[in-house]
């Protein structure tokens, strides 16, 4: 296990200022995109440019990208319950140390976060221990087991943005739609791990070649779209918004490209492991190629990276989902889905949309920024004066190796280990406030 | 031909057509040398053989066992019963105990696919893929066109063989091995059994993929049997144990319209009057117990080829 770092009870997030010269300010929500100063005055973006005092502390930003604070709206923070794998103290800096400056925590911890209480220890974990923003969500269900609702409405005082099952998906449609009307009511969008557990039963891989070759149980595309098809008639059916998480399956995408032009209140998001990898990663039985949805064919990643172009899909996120080690070292069949992605996914994301020009540098940070912050009604997300001073700087051309052995996280299940990458983050500021960058990581 | 390089046997997807002969040319030795009554090979005198079926078997454990004592090894079998395995021990610590104890070769059954390379790669031992779930049974493949190449002469070309495999694919370690080794070797291969259990997806692998039995058997050369697994009606493969034999059973009345010489095979254990009628188990064309046999010989040659002596019938 790798020592925390000595900064980890140093949780000091009290705003502050910060002076950002000459890099290249992008704010998707505002469409600006020029080189620019941009100064934060006690944690909130000023309007005021030009050179500030100079008690302020400067960073000299030229060559790097200046980007409203990043936001994976799909994070595992596995506390409480699953220390083993992650805490909010380790999975926060491992968020930090990729760029993010907030997270949405999925509620399947343990016990689940199927009512306030869970909630409560939660954000005060996350007071004491976190350097960076940590949203929580809630379940759909009590105990995540797709019978009976959850406490919605006390979920939502108790601070929850959105409700989900995550790694669960409810199978009683009516269970669902009486969700979707519930959540209605106090504008809470509710996130959908789409799988027919009827269809995927068993299933450990994508439904192919490879699980034909494998002798491994399949999880064909249809046990997504299946359940996409649902929520898209729900969501049309009760008003609700839905977002259907960790899109796999082309089919899935075409259905909702299809909602979109009838206007349905449907979201979707894309995993940087959905659109890197294929099932073809799996001839060894390495589990650190398992994860669910799973990875599927070349045909799959190409409707993927067409819904990011089209806007079809407007979310970017992780899934990050560690296992400690000893877990995933099983027979495949028997191995926990899931990888990490904090750390390694703005890399990914670099080199799959923007060197290969899926999309331009406005359009992918709009679906790690604003778009999330719209989806889940928070006040950030933009750089507009007034908004809080999280900011994300991106050198987008330094190339790195992923080194697992390096991460902060105390998992190592990534995929990606020795891959190259062509840029990364090099500072994280929340309010204001420096919390990690690429030279010093967290020394203050 | 060449010599045999590899570690383990882990499947047969992964060797080449040499590979697989020279399989089949040391098997051919052995088969010869238990003919002689009193002759015995020390190839593996002083080895030790561990047989780990974390899966029940009787008939592959049993051969695995017989033909490591015919190579002079030292045997030892640990079942799925054992309480190791009961206690919860991950299959990693149980390859950790194996490597301290040296054993020189395990023989792995497992329900799980993939766990034979999963232990291949943390142990020093020679490892022996006696079955992974559905992925591979690779000496189930060997003995089986051991046993073509024995019935029907050396000399045919396997370019002229037509070999059609029937029943639960889907689920079938024998098919796909089975796939594997026909197809390197040339042999035209058919799989057939209902749309749900041999998916269009087989046709990739290099064979035909059919359903209607009755049309693929007229000119097959060798016929092979799979196991029908009653528990799959339950998940809805099939609707039913009847039906199935009406549609894939081989009855005396398909017999009739096979070509003569026509080779009967299945890997057991049988189900009598399900899979196949009961007197075609037992007629001159089936091959079950030539299997059972050359089972024995073939993996003499394949443990002989991973790690034993130079000269096999050396006294």
């Amino acid at each position: 296990m790798t020592p925390l770092p000595p900064s980890l009870s140093f949780h000091d997030r009290s705003p502050s200022s910060v002076f950002i010269r000459g890099g290249r300010v992008i704010d998707p929500a505002s469409g600006r995109d020029e080189t620019a100063d941009l100064l934060v005055i006690d944690g909130l973006i000023s309007e005021q440019t030009g050179k500030p005092d100079s008690s302020i502390p400067v960073i000299d930003a030229k060559g790097l990208i200046v980007a409203p604070g990043l936001i994976d709206m799909h994070v595992h923070l596995r506390e409480p319950g699953g220390s083993q794998k992650e805490t909010i103290a380790t999975g926060t800096r491992a968020a930090a140390a990729g760029g993010f400056t907030s997270v949405l925590a999925m509620p399947n911890t343990n016990p689940p976060a199927d009512g306030p209480n869970t909630i409560a220890l939660m954000r005060q974990r996350a007071n004491e221990t976190s350097c960076i923003n940590v949203f929580t969500s809630g379940c759909i269900t009590v105990g995540m087991k797709g019978e009976q609702l959850a406490p919605i409405g006390s979920l939502h005082k108790a601070g929850v943005v959105a409700i989900t099952d995550d790694g669960h998906c409810v199978q009683n449609n009516e269970v669902m739609r009486r969700a979707l009307d519930y959540a209605r009511m106090f504008d809470l969008l509710t996130l959908d791990h789409c799988q027919d557990y009827n269809l995927s039963a068993g299933g450990v891989m994508h439904e192919g070649y490879w699980s034909t070759v494998l002798g491994l149980p399949g999880w064909p595309r249809i046990a997504e779209d299946m359940i996409v098809a649902r929520d898209i008639l729900l969501s049309e059916l009760t008003g609700a918004r839905i977002h259907v998480q960790h899109l796999s399956s082309a089919d899935s995408v075409r259905l909702v490209r299809e909602a979109k032009k009838r206007n349905v209140k449907i979201s979707a998001e894309a995993m940087p492991h959905h659109l890197a990898l294929t099932d073809a990663s799996i001839e060894k039985y390495d589990t650190h190629f398992k994860m669910n949805p799973p990875l599927r064919e070349r045909s799959d990643q190409e409707a993927l990276l067409a819904g990011l172009a089209d806007d079809t899909i407007e979310i970017l996120a992780s899934d990050h989902a560690p296992h400690a080690s000893y877990e995933k070292e099983v027979e495949f069949a028997d191995a926990p889905f899931g990888i990490v992605g904090l750390e390694t996914e703005l890399g990914i994301f670099i080199k799959l949309l923007i060197e290969a020009r899926v999309l331009d540098w406005p359009q992918m940070l709009a679906k790690l920024t604003i778009n999330p912050a719209r989806l889940l009604r928070l006040d950030r997300g933009t750089l507009a004066s007034g908004a809080p001073g999280d900011i994300t700087l991106i050198n987008p051309g330094l190339p790195w190796q992923v080194d697992a052995t390096k991460f902060y996280s105390l998992s190592r299940n990534t995929p990606f280990d020795g891959w190259e990458l062509p840029g990364r983050a090099t500072h994280t500021i929340v309010a204001g406030r420096v919390v990690w960058n690429l030279e010093k990581g967290f020394a203050p | 031909m060449s010599a045999w390089t590899r570690k383990d046997l882990l499947t047969i997807r992964e060797l080449d057509r040499n590979e697989i002969e020279l399989i089949l040319q040391t098997g051919r030795t052995f088969k010869e040398l238990l003919s002689r009554p009193g002759r015995k090979s020390n190839s593996l005198e002083g080895r030790t053989v561990v047989n780990l079926f974390v899966e029940p078997s009787t008939r592959t454990r049993t051969s695995f066992e017989l033909a490591a004592r015919r190579l002079g090894a030292d045997v030892v079998s640990i079942d799925s019963e054992s309480s190791s395995f009961r206690k919860g021990e991950t299959l990693k610590d149980t390859g950790l105990v194996l490597q301290a104890m040296h054993a020189d070769f395990v023989i792995l059954r497992h329900s799980a696919a993939g766990a034979p390379g999963f232990l291949a790669e943390r142990l020093k031992a020679h490892l022996v893929n006696a079955g992974d779930g559905a992925h591979e049974h690779p000496t189930q493949a060997l003995l089986d066109v051991f046993t073509i190449q024995e019935r029907l002469g050396e000399k045919r070309d396997w370019k002229d063989l037509h070999v059609v495999i029937c029943g639960d694919i889907l689920f079938s370690r024998v098919a796909r091995s089975n796939v594997w080794a026909l197809t390197k070797l040339g042999a035209r291969v058919t799989l057939v059994g209902p749309t749900t259990l041999v998916p269009e997806l087989f046709s990739e692998l290099g064979v035909t993929v059919a359903h209607d039995f009755d049309s693929v058997l007229l000119d097959a050369d060798v016929i092979m049997l799979l196991r029908i697994q009653h528990e799959r009606q339950r998940r809805s493969f099939f609707p039913s144990v009847g039906e199935y034999v009406s549609l894939f059973g081989l009855n005396l009345d398909r017999f009739k319209r096979c070509k003569p010489g026509v080779l009967i095979m299945h890997p057991g254990p049988i189900n009598r009057g399900v899979e196949i009628a009961s007197e075609l188990a037992d007629c001159p064309n089936s091959t079950v117990l030539d299997q059972v046999q050359n089972g024995l010989a073939v993996r003499m040659a394949v443990l002989h080829l991973l790690g034993g002596r130079e000269n096999p019938a050396s006294p």
